[in-house]
């Protein structure tokens, strides 16, 4: 069964503190990666090499320069699940 | 009638010595983040790095070479006569021809040697153990000389934010000859041409020659490399262990090409050795100098005593191209 916007922003919360050690409630939909949580590229890399394991989804190198927020990310991943 | 002769096979080989040599200028974070608009503690954070040795003007790709060469000569217990080939793995010697290696035997003394070089870029000292194991056990060769050295300075720009400010220069050379026991495992290596571009120069010498760009210099697409260089390039690391018929707690170091130390530390992690094995990190005070990382990365280990001679090492080689190889030597 696909997992709700909710579940995928909790699971991704869960995966960006794991790397970086922000606290996942501080991981929001408006949120920028970049500007907002200070997430360099490799950590950004690695969470979304994660991110594929964890929700079952392909992220094309790409794809991820087009991840600015955490909606964009929740997005893609919602919208491409198996 | 006559039948033709080949050559007896050797069956075992392994490598003998090491030899190793840094540009002779030590460059700070500082030194190098202006023109970027960075920080000593950006370039820390995000790469690991605290110094790059870089080569001054007057000190060039062959200096290093050959330095590096005359140790590995003389720990080896051979005569530089007895080199009956000598492989170059560079991308930066200034010359598309005549090789650099033709140039380094007659320095070192390795007279009548066959010589070439190979462009693997990082992973071309794996390329030339690979070949230099194949050309010792096919009977072609006694002893052999790799080396994998760069002046990379020659070929950055001081604006680049992708990979100049990583870059240093340095050369790392190794005997290999035939062995009474395994030395050298299969190499696992292979290239993904379709990335072709992901690594690579600005430009063409053709491009420049003709005032279409300017001095081409090195750059890539970090993100995407990254992936490649931890996920993709862990895989092949699986299967150099696996080929080697070792298990993970039977290695005593793990040296990867010394690209980032970021990258280092999640390469172990994904590979998930035990912390027994001692995962080199010569990059922190050398930088990553491509081709000659490995050998340097190597030889700093054992000249710092945090591994012995006679244990096991897996090296794995990524870079440009893309191009990969990795094997398990035995530690000279």
């Amino acid at each position: 069964m696909a997992l709700s916007e909710q579940d995928v922003l909790a699971g991704l919360a869960e995966l960006v503190n794991d790397e970086t050690g922000i606290a996942a409630d501080a991981v929001q939909m408006e949120k920028s990666f970049t500007d907002d949580l200070d997430i360099d590229s490799i950590s950004m890399m690695t969470i979304v090499v994660n991110a594929e394991d964890k929700f079952g989804v392909k992220i094309p190198d790409e794809e991820v320069k087009n991840l600015i927020t955490v909606a964009d990310a929740v997005n893609f991943i919602t919208s491409n699940q198996g | 009638m006559k039948s033709l002769k080949q050559n007896d096979p050797v069956q075992f080989t392994r490598i003998y010595s090491l030899g190793a040599s840094r540009g002779s200028s030590e460059v700070t974070n500082d030194e190098i983040a202006g023109p970027i608009d960075s920080s000593d503690e950006w370039i820390r954070q995000r790469t690991g790095i605290v110094t790059r040795m870089r080569a001054p003007e007057g000190q060039s790709l062959m200096d290093l070479a050959v330095e590096a060469s005359k140790e590995a000569i003389a720990k080896s217990g051979i005569e530089p006569s007895e080199i009956d080939a000598v492989i170059l793995a560079t991308i930066s010697f200034p010359y598309a021809t005549p090789s650099g290696a033709t140039m380094l035997a007659a320095e070192v003394g390795a007279k009548d040697a066959a010589a070439y070089d190979i462009s693997a870029a990082c992973a071309g000292y794996c390329y030339g153990i690979a070949q230099a194991d194949a050309l010792i056990r096919s009977g072609n060769s006694k002893y052999v000389l790799v080396v994998g050295g760069e002046k990379l300075s020659d070929f950055i720009s001081p604006t680049d934010r992708s990979i100049s400010f990583l870059l240093g220069d340095g050369a790392g050379a190794a005997i290999v000859g035939p062995s009474d026991h395994p030395g050298i495992s299969k190499t696992v290596w292979g290239s993904d041409g379709a990335n072709w571009d992901k690594v690579g120069m600005t430009g063409s010498i053709l491009d420049f020659r003709d005032g279409k760009t300017q001095w081409p210099t090195l750059v890539q697409e970090g993100q995407s490399v990254f992936r490649w260089a931890v996920w993709e390039m862990v895989k092949v690391a699986k299967d150099a262990l696996e080929a080697s018929g070792l298990a993970p707690e039977d290695l005593s170091a793990l040296v990867t090409h010394q690209a980032n130390v970021r990258i280092i530390d999640e390469f172990a992690k994904q590979l998930g050795l035990p912390e027994t094995v001692v995962v080199a990190k010569d990059i922190v005070e050398t930088g990553n100098t491509s081709a000659a990382s490995i050998p340097l990365a190597m030889h700093r280990l054992l000249a710092e005593g945090k591994v012995k001679s006679g244990g096991y090492a897996l090296q794995i080689g990524f870079g440009a191209g893309l191009a990969y190889a990795a094997q398990v030597v035995e530690l000279p």
